[in-house]
């Protein structure tokens, strides 16, 4: 049904279609520059910095070279970081999902008139900013507050605390990154026309059935959205292990900052980065494979 | 194919007493309805009358506010949707975008742990004639065709009824005239009962066996599409269903057959074809039963017949029949549909006319009843047909 346009009908085609190729190109400008700019002459840069060598004589000072061992270095002295940052970031994904599958199926099918007031309360911790609202979670959690004394009482807690171990900087990761997961879940859930679950109600199918066997997977594009948007970030996050974790608790980010900041060891700095950058890479393509969602997400 | 041989048995379907109440709204009125096992049956109403609510309780997916459902002799009222030997053909035929055609329709099956259920479903894809598409995403098919995919998912399961809203409302007319053909096919190969819900009086009286006329929440009338056709028992259906020509008049007279004094003219009517049970009547004929005759011609009117005179306002010739409008001595404007059987000889407008009908085909309507019911849904449902392919998904 497509609409026949006068004017296709009296150019000649090749026309038309140089005219729109070239429309397209000057439609494509702005997003190109940007990304050039911020994007592929930084990502050049790092590249470069990381291959970098010392200047001889002058710390803190470095030239152009291809000294590919600076990330054998890095990887050698911060590969458990690069460990825990990835567990963290997994641990705290896993955590969102659940917590924020509820959350947003709720949202989507049972909010009814509250649906608006809902959506604004999960964005709503996003107007503080991020720094201030992992300090809150450094009183919440600290030694003496009410949520640690309950664990206690429960004898849950194997250190007795839970400001500065492992438990703090995951709980800090999930509570930040919730949002990103609840809004994806959110738009994938509220697309669902709820007349598949009763069809599939009308043909056989219990409410755990019709769950897992149409609104699950239709979901699907949500999940692998939310999840990606909250391991990510996650993934790269320094705050909530520099604020809410022990020196034991630290993650790449944390080992990028310190070089960077403190040792002004940019080669390293910039190699940790790019590593870190590939390992994410890797994992979400292998992982959007896994999902076979391709051409959903 | 022997697995989609005639249903074991079927069981007639009972509603009774059956009420819907959205807040104030009765969208299911006190509705008591039998539905003989293995007919194929039409529920037909305008937009908003309650078919879609009432099928909505048959499949369990609505409860209702009183009343109860039966299939045979077990009462399903309080039975959850996915227990209920019920399957439904929705109206935007809700077929599951993330599974292809196979195991949309072996969705059923798989549920109630069917073994071997290969040969069943590609006997079913062939009975509805996609067998070659059962690897498709139903985003990939034409309308007609996911139509047919949504009647095979409700039908392989061999449900007791086949409930069907509004299924063919999104064709477009050439394709909804085809697949009522295929629809009425499949049902008598299957021998399911099915309940057809409607708004479109053709497709109603092509498919059905059994029509029940729907207005408001309630059943008006229910019949075969012949009698309540020939014989409407209110005036909902008599102008919803067809055309009528309604005059409102006085009944008297004691014998078999009735006389019906309206506008200083005087009507026979038999008893048995009304239902007026006052003195005040409404006397009804449909437009095809009409002859019209020249004046001069009167004479030629045969003995007994029903007479008025009038004048012809408006002639419209459509090739099966000429309609006329003729405007009675007291001003009523009256349709006539008349066969092209005479050549040349065909009255114009200005004439003026006799119009005579058989007082066989009469009948009489309660004269409380507002002569204009059903009118504005006839014409509402003609329009929704009309506009159904350009909507798309329907409502
Ligand atoms: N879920 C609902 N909530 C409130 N009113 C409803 C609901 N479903 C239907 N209705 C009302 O009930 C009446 C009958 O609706 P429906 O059964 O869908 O009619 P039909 O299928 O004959 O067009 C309408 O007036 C409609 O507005
Ligand atoms: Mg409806």
């Amino acid at each position: 049904m497509a609409p026949v346009l006068p004017s296709a009908a009296v150019a000649p085609p090749s026309t038309v279609a140089q005219r729109r190729s070239r429309t397209g190109y000057v439609l494509l400008f702005p997003g190109m520059t940007w990304l050039a700019v911020f994007f592929a002459i930084p990502f050049v840069t790092l590249f470069v910095t990381s291959l970098q060598t010392p200047v001889p004589g002058k710390s803190g000072r470095y030239q152009l070279g291809l000294e590919f061992g600076n990330y054998a270095t890095a990887l050698a002295e911060y590969w458990p970081a690069f460990v825990r940052s990835f567990a963290y970031a997994g641990i705290a994904t896993l955590l969102a999902l659940i917590i924020g599958y509820p959350l947003a199926y709720f949202i989507a099918f049972r909010s009814g008139r509250w649906r608006g007031l809902m959506l604004v309360l999960v964005i709503a911790p996003s107007f503080a900013s991020f720094l201030l609202r992992t300090y809150a979670w450094k009183t919440i959690l600290a030694d003496e507050s009410p949520v640690t004394s309950f664990f206690n009482a429960l004898h849950l807690l194997p250190d007795g605390r839970i400001l500065n171990t492992s438990i703090a900087v995951i709980a800090g990761l999930t509570y930040n990154f919730l949002p990103f997961m609840v809004l994806p879940l959110y738009a994938a859930l509220e697309r669902i026309d709820p007349r598949l679950i009763e069809a599939a109600n009308d043909l056989y199918a219990s409410p755990v059935t019709a769950f897992r066997k149409i609104t699950w997977p239709l979901s699907m594009p949500g999940v692998v959205a939310g999840t990606l948007l909250t391991f990510i970030p996650a993934a790269g996050d320094y705050i909530n292990a520099e604020l809410l974790g022990s020196t034991k608790d630290r993650m790449v980010g944390n080992a990028i900052q310190t070089n960077f900041i403190e040792f002004r060891d940019y080669p390293t700095a910039s190699a940790l980065s790019f590593a870190l950058m590939a390992a994410i890479l890797i994992l979400v393509f292998t992982y959007i494979r896994r999902a076979g969602t391709e051409d959903l997400v | 194919m022997a697995e989609l041989s005639k249903t074991d048995q079927v069981e007639d379907l009972h509603l009774v007493n059956l009420t819907k109440r959205f807040g104030e709204v009765a969208a299911v009125d006190d509705l008591t309805l039998t539905i003989p096992a293995g007919s194929f049956f039409a529920l037909l109403g305008a937009s908003g009358c309650g078919k879609t609510t009432t099928l909505r309780m048959v499949a369990g997916l609505e409860d209702p506010t009183s009343g109860s459902i039966r299939i045979g002799d077990k009462d399903v009222t309080r039975l959850r949707a996915f227990k209920r030997p019920v399957n439904t053909v929705f109206q935007s035929y809700a077929l599951f975008p993330h599974l292809d055609i196979f195991e949309n329709v072996a969705f059923g099956l798989r549920r109630r742990g069917v073994k071997n259920i290969k040969p069943i479903v590609e006997a079913m894809l062939e009975l509805v004639e996609l067998g070659h598409l059962a690897r498709r995403k139903p985003t990939q098919l034409s309308g007609g065709q996911q139509q047919r995919v949504a009647v095979a998912r409700a039908l392989i399961n061999k449900p007791d009824v086949l409930l069907l809203d509004e299924p063919l409302g999104a064709l477009d007319l050439k394709l909804r005239r085809q697949m009522q053909i295929e629809l009425k096919r499949i049902q008598t190969e299957v021998g399911t009962t099915f309940v057809h819900v409607t708004h479109d009086q053709e497709e109603a009286m092509t498919m059905a066996d059994t029509i029940a006329v729907m207005n408001a929440g309630r059943i008006e009338q229910m019949g075969s599409p012949a009698e309540i056709y020939e014989l409407p028992r209110t005036v909902f259906v008599a102008n919803f269903l067809g055309q009528s020509n309604l005059i409102e008049g006085r009944v008297s007279g004691a014998g078999e057959m009735l006389d019906v004094a309206a506008h200083e003219r005087s009507f026979r009517l038999p008893r048995e074809r009304s239902s007026a049970t006052g003195a005040s009547i409404i006397l009804g004929v449909r437009p095809e039963k009409m002859t019209v005759l020249d004046a001069p011609d009167a004479a030629r009117v045969p003995e007994g017949h029903n007479v008025l005179s009038g004048r012809v306002t408006d002639v419209s010739y459509t090739g099966v029949s000429t309609q006329y409008l003729v405007q009675a001595s007291w001003g009523q404007e009256l349709v006539v549909f008349e066969q092209n059987l005479i050549v040349g000889d065909r009255c114009e407008v200005g004439d003026e006319v006799v119009v005579h009908w058989s007082p066989r085909h009469s009948f009489g309507l309660d004269g409380n009843e507002d002569i204009h019911a059903g009118v504005d849904s006839a014409v509402l449902a003609l329009e929704s047909v009309d506009s159904a392919p350009a909507a798309g998904d329907g409502e």
